[in-house]
């Protein structure tokens, strides 16, 4: 391997023997391409005229009255499939096309990151196989029929927790025993080198765009930036462009579930501890011995043990900020929210929603604050609904 | 206390390798299971730490895992049950397991503890050889041997550092997939142990997917020192988990038609 992949103590590539050559190949490939000309010419068309690049930045008139500073909106809801997944696809989807793979495989929880797999799936006429935690195919049943649709095998990962975590396993042992022709496409910025390097890269248009986007729109640099954080990947991809401009604050919003305090969440940042799964380096949550413990939360894309361990990294030389909120708070802020806008935040991105409304009356009137909508509320509407009284 | 280098220097066959992991179905009969793989020959043994989420593992050592978890196996409690094989007979044992377990033990410690036990090597699942630094020193500072894995897709130069980096034996992974019982042997193994024999003097033992003595006869014509039996055992014990006493006998007869069969 060309990199460590490390940042600071975290990540690197903790995998059987048999993964290293596959992760060697992907990361000769990344650094062969990801500035190539073609390469990118060629992901810019795709990110403009199938995604649907550059978002907006929206101004929320409403929700920035109720909560009394301003809330800027960046679109990523907007995008095809419904979520940011598809710009992290596109990319490495394009990168498989490169190395020449004809098989795509991906882990997925929210079903969004396995929707956009398989959608690049149909769109480069690669053969796609999805595994997806047994619970996962039950409480996102719409984007299990869209992956389908697409022509995808979705494979229902029994055993385990049954949730994203499992799926990941599943699809680890899946690759072990196909590394030749298969090409696994990861859906967050963590595992093993080198993907957080490759899902950070290919998900930075998000910051890039919402950054210009501020100087135009507001003529000056947002104070805060938020996004929810599962594995990390929308969140990184907005971070990455304000890393360095030391004023802005930078706050990640992991899932408290029923209460951090209950131990039922999946909030590694703010309760669990260093260790190794899934190939990398990371604050994880896990008993003394270090036995991974089961998560709750009410949004599958959030339901992980682990975080990205750029993440884990930010958070230690205290660069960025992590905080937890509970269902329940998830919840109203979904409905709160959609009254406010007519805009339908995936539970995922509803996270951080709720944490700026949480912040209500507590910031000065000319706060300035950018939320990353990672994704639209349509697959969520049946889990809304069963959990309203 | 036994080594492998006596072990591999007095036998006139490949070493026997059986796979268990401790504490299934349940601590107490688990160690009589390991007894009667030393009663039917094992030479060395192998021995899982049971883990959470075991991504080099298939359906097989998965569900051993769980229920070795279920019964309460803890990673204090596979130290004493090393122990007492020791106590029982001094055969090498050899850890598998995953890296997380070891890191939360603390890397230093683990070795010496498991050392001090009775334990030889500890190979780690997902640890490869470029985060050697992690656990080579303190593992041979507690005087215990080093193994690790090269598979069919290791390139020659690879094989020749991780080689380089065994003291114990290179435990060769007969082909690309997890572990699990298969009915033919891969046609990549003979090409591997021939290339490892030619770079290294290491003893080459071979496991997953190795299921019947006819595996093991194949894989000793090809020069093999020693055969891994995983997955194939493990499934005595989910096969007769509602009769515990048979599991015992039906492993020390598998174990000697193996051992009938290489010697
Ligand atoms: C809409 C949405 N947001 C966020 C996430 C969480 O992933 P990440 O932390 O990688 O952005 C998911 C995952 O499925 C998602 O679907």
């Amino acid at each position: 391997m060309k990199n460590s992949g490390r940042f600071g103590q975290f990540g690197g590539f903790y995998v059987p023997e048999v993964l290293i050559p596959a992760l060697e190949e992907m990361e000769n490939a990344f650094y062969k391409f990801y500035k190539d000309e073609k390469f990118t010419s060629e992901l810019d068309v795709l990110y403009k005229d199938y995604a649907g690049r550059p978002t907006p930045l929206y101004y929320a008139t409403r929700f920035s009255e109720l909560v009394g500073f301003k809330v800027y909106i960046k679109r990523e809801d907007l995008l095809h499939g419904g979520a940011h997944k598809v710009n992290n696809c596109l990319g490495q989807g394009l990168l498989a096309k490169y190395m020449g793979k004809t098989k795509l495989i991906a882990e997925t929880g929210a079903g969004q990151h396995g929707l956009a797999t398989s959608m690049i799936g149909a769109l480069f006429g690669m053969q796609t196989k999805i595994f997806m935690g047994a619970i996962d195919v039950d409480r996102q049943s719409v984007n299990v029929h869209k992956m389908r649709l697409c022509g995808a095998e979705v494979i229902s990962v029994k055993g385990g927790t049954e949730t994203l975590k499992d799926a990941i396993n599943e699809a680890l042992r899946y690759w072990t025993a196909n590394v030749a022709d298969t090409f696994y496409l990861f859906g967050t910025a963590c595992g093993p080198h080198p993907y957080p390097v490759i899902v950070k890269h290919f998900q930075s248009c998000i910051g890039i765009e919402a950054r210009r986007q501020c100087l135009e729109k507001i003529g000056k640099l947002p104070d805060i930036v938020t996004a929810c954080v599962g594995g990390g990947s929308n969140a990184i991809g907005i971070f990455s462009a304000f890393v360095q401009d030391k004023n802005v604050k930078l706050v990640g919003v992991e899932p408290a579930g029923k209460g951090i305090e209950t131990g039922k969440h999946a909030a590694p940042l703010n309760a669990g501890k260093v260790g190794i799964l899934h190939g990398t380096k990371m604050y994880l949550m896990q008993n003394k011995e270090g036995q991974i413990l089961d998560t709750e939360s009410i949004s599958a894309g959030l339901d992980y043990p682990g975080v990205g361990p750029e993440h884990c990294y930010l958070k230690d030389i205290n660069r960025a900020q992590y905080v937890a909120v509970k269902d329940e708070d998830v919840l109203n802020i979904f409905d709160i929210f959609t009254k406010c806008e007519g805009i339908l935040p995936a539970l995922e991105s509803s996270h951080s929603l709720a944490w700026v409304y949480s912040q209500k009356g507590k910031l000065p009137v000319d706060t300035t604050v950018v939320v990353n909508l990672s994704g639209r509320g349509d697959k969520d509407v049946d889990i809304v609904e069963r959990n309203s009284k | 206390m036994r080594t492998y280098k006596e072990t591999f220097a007095q036998l006139n066959h490949p070493a026997l390798i059986p796979f268990f992991v401790i504490g299934d179905p349940d601590f107490d009969t688990s160690l009589e299971i390991v007894k009667a793989a030393i009663d039917g020959g094992a030479d060395i043994l192998e021995l899982g730490i049971a883990f959470s989420d075991p991504i080099a593992d298939g359906p097989t050592i998965q569900k051993a895992d769980i229920r070795a978890l279920n019964a309460g196996i803890t990673v204090e409690k596979a130290k004493d049950f090393i122990a007492k094989v020791k106590a029982y007979k001094d055969i090498p044992i050899g850890l598998l397991m995953y890296y997380n377990l070891i890191f939360q033990y603390g890397a230093e410690k683990f070795f010496a503890d498991f050392a001090k036990a009775g334990t030889n090597s500890v190979l780690i699942a997902d640890l490869s050889i470029d985060d050697v630094d992690e656990i080579y020193t303190p593992a041979r500072k507690a005087g215990l041997d080093t193994v690790f894995m090269v598979t069919p897709n290791t390139e020659t130069e690879r094989a020749k550092k991780i080689a380089e980096k065994c003291t114990g034996f290179i435990y060769t992974v007969s082909l690309l997939g997890v572990t699990g019982g298969r009915d033919t042997l891969s046609d990549m193994i003979k090409p591997l142990i021939s290339k490892l024999k030619s770079i290294t003097d290491v003893p080459v033992c071979v496991g997953f997917g190795v299921s019947k003595p006819e595996h093991a006869v194949e894989l000793a014509k090809a020069g093999a020192d020693g055969v891994i039996i995983g997955s194939r055992i493990v499934k005595i014990i989910e096969d007769n988990l509602n009769n515990k006493v048979l599991i015992a006998k039906e492993v020390t007869k598998f174990i000697k038609e193996f051992k009938t069969a290489l010697s």
